[in-house]
């Protein structure tokens, strides 16, 4: 396993990235992305095995699909920090004609991505299919999606995780970030999710808790062990219990943040809590 | 006038499993999806030879359109099966977002489109599909005419990178092209000569418009008449080309007259050569139950309503 520490200077890094990458446009979702910093970097640096350099098709290697496109800036910052694209590119989030789009998409060809994503309960089905290609392509690799808990409201991820229960689709890990928030508040009272573990055994999946989110040695841990629990039959879902808006104080334990930049004040403010670690873009 | 013969009614959905089948046998990429509607879309042939290729997904079109677009990720090429309503309209997200937008190599495979699917009803009759499918940028539209057609498409798609709408019915139709056709995207097929007026036919009013161009020439009046399987991209020479000599043009499709193949040519007319125009289509209405003969009689899909249409066009020049 990497130092811990060093990739806690990482997630420290993204972190950064993500507020400047949102205050310089004046847009986009910084809440769920500071809550999922330490979960991209431990995938991307620790638990997925990947090849040099972008093939769409991802033969023998690990992919990962984003179903919650809204949380681009971390997925943005994760995969150049990851060598897919230029650092710099990170100055030209949301800006015209960006390959960095509000939404994560493979229409302006950026490395990394795979599908677009941002209108929600799209990915988890999308990731089930990449799965099935690599049985057909006997490509032992893990097929990896993360989904926000808010979208779990959307009926097709039912569909796909009937789908992918029923036909045995156990090189999937689907992960839910459970940190209880949407736009229109907490989301018990949006629309309560109930018990979303019993939901995932009730459909025949296996299921394990990530009770500290935004740890990294309890994220790399719970993944690894996913992956031991995968090709047993079944597909297995991680609920990942985070905190949104992690790592800036103000940002977090609230809905507020969700699509909302912060301004030069909380920026300082943000990034005084977040020294610079890997160098700036 | 060149002579058409019809070499044995069929079902343009059986020419849809047939050429499935034939890809199945000389393409490994090729895998196929459908959602609870084997029978109907005729897979079971495909389903037999390669069990491994095959994907039921039950009744769930959103997330059939999602794997789909998946499984082009590692090199697959997706055939999704199932009703025209349930491949577009009921999907549009999905397919907008996951496949259109995300470029992905998926073959949407349309059965029981529009009015002749019959009994049924309005709820399964989409009328307003090729409209839905032409408007996502990089899609290919077509809609096919008869049983060889659309054996030769279904096998033509298959080659060419990039998502495509395979629109066609389900009932048992006139089979009068080649066996043999080479099946060209975007590519008009010239059926009859004609000076007086222009007829483009798509789907299953094509064989009506060879029909009308019988009658019309018997009242004297000679049409030329235009298969344009591909909606889009449209073949715009073909039809400048033909209206230029005719100064007329009569557009006839199983579709709403709003978003469908007489809009896409209205366009190119309007942009290039204004011409005299009449749309032999469903007039901004729901279908209803019937026999597909007695609900293309009264929604003005037949060779009749083409003579007519040609008749008014011919006298606006």
């Amino acid at each position: 396993m990497a130092d811990i520490q060093q990739l806690e200077a990482f997630v420290t890094q993204v972190r950064r990235d993500i507020l400047r990458q949102v205050h310089k446009v004046n847009s986009g979702h910084p809440g769920g992305s500071l809550g999922c910093a330490e979960f991209f970097v431990a995938l991307y640096q620790e638990v997925m095995e990947r090849r040099d350099g972008f093939d769409m098709d991802g033969i023998e290697e690990d992919l990962f699909f984003l179903s919650n496109g809204h949380i681009s800036p971390v997925f943005y910052s994760v995969l150049a920090r990851s060598g897919y694209f230029p650092v710099e590119e990170l100055n030209t989030f949301r800006l015209l004609n960006s390959r960095l789009q509000g939404h994560p998409t493979t229409h302006e060809g950026l490395p990394g991505i795979r599908i677009a994503s941002g209108s929600l309960g799209q990915g988890l089905s999308v990731a089930i299919g990449a799965a099935q290609a690599k049985k057909l392509n006997k490509d032992k690799h893990t097929v990896f999606a993360l989904m926000g808990d808010g979208e779990l409201q959307e009926g097709q991820n039912w569909e796909a995780i009937m789908y992918a229960a029923a036909n045995q689709v156990d090189n999937l890990i689907a992960t839910v970030d459970l940190n209880g928030q949407q736009i229109d508040g907490s989301t018990d009272k949006v629309l309560d999710l109930g018990n979303v573990r019993a939901k995932f055994e009730a459909f025949g999946w296996t299921v394990l808790d990530i009770e500290d989110g935004n740890n990294l040695s309890a994220i790399i841990n719970g993944l690894k062990k996913a992956k031991s629990l995968s090709g047993n039959g079944k597909p297995v879902c991680i609920l990942l219990h985070t905190v949104m808006g992690n790592g800036v104080d103000f940002m977090m334990h609230t809905h507020a943040w969700h699509g909302k930049a912060p301004n030069d004040e909380q920026l300082a403010d943000g990034l005084s809590q977040n020294p610079e670690t890997l160098g700036d873009y | 006038m060149k002579t058409y013969e019809n070499t044995g009614s069929k079902d343009t959905r059986s020419g849809f499993g047939a050429g499935l089948t034939e890809l199945g046998r000389t393409n490994e990429h090729v895998v196929a999806l459908c959602a609870d509607l084997i029978g109907s879309l005729k897979m079971q042939q495909f389903i037999d030879e390669n069990p491994e290729r095959f994907f039921q997904i039950g009744i769930a079109e959103a997330n059939m359109m999602g794997i789909a677009a998946g499984l082009t990720i590692g090199g697959k090429i997706p055939f999704t099966g199932t009703f025209a309503n349930f491949s577009t309209g009921r999907v549009y997200d999905q397919i907008r977002q996951s496949i259109a937008y995300s470029g992905k190599n998926v073959k949407i495979c349309a059965s029981h489109a529009g009015l002749t699917l019959g009994e049924d009803g309005a709820t399964h009759q989409i009328l307003e599909d090729i409209g839905l499918m032409k408007m996502l940028p990089g899609m290919t539209v077509i809609n096919t005419c008869d049983y060889n057609q659309t054996k030769a498409a279904t096998i033509a798609i298959a080659d060419h990178k990039g998502p495509v709408y395979l629109r066609f019915g389900r009932p048992v139709v006139p089979n009068f092209t080649p066996a043999d056709q080479k099946f060209e995207i975007g590519k008009a097929v010239q059926l009859q000569e004609g000076n007086d007026v222009t007829i483009v036919a798509t789907g299953h009013l094509v064989w009506e418009a060879l029909e009308a161009a019988k009658t019309l020439n018997e009242k004297g009046i000679s049409a030329d008449v235009i298969d344009i399987h591909t909606i889009k991209p449209l073949d715009k020479e073909a039809i400048l080309k033909s209206v230029k000599k005719t100064g007329c043009i009569v557009t006839a499709e199983e579709h709403n007259y709003l978003g469908g193949l007489g809009e896409s040519v209205a366009r190119e007319l309007s942009l290039e050569h204004p011409t005299p125009q009449e749309f032999v289509a469903t007039q901004d209405t729901f279908g209803e139950s019937g026999t597909p003969a007695q609900l293309m009689e009264k929604y003005g899909l037949n060779a009749d309503a083409i003579v007519k249409a040609a008749q008014k066009v011919v006298k606006r020049k």
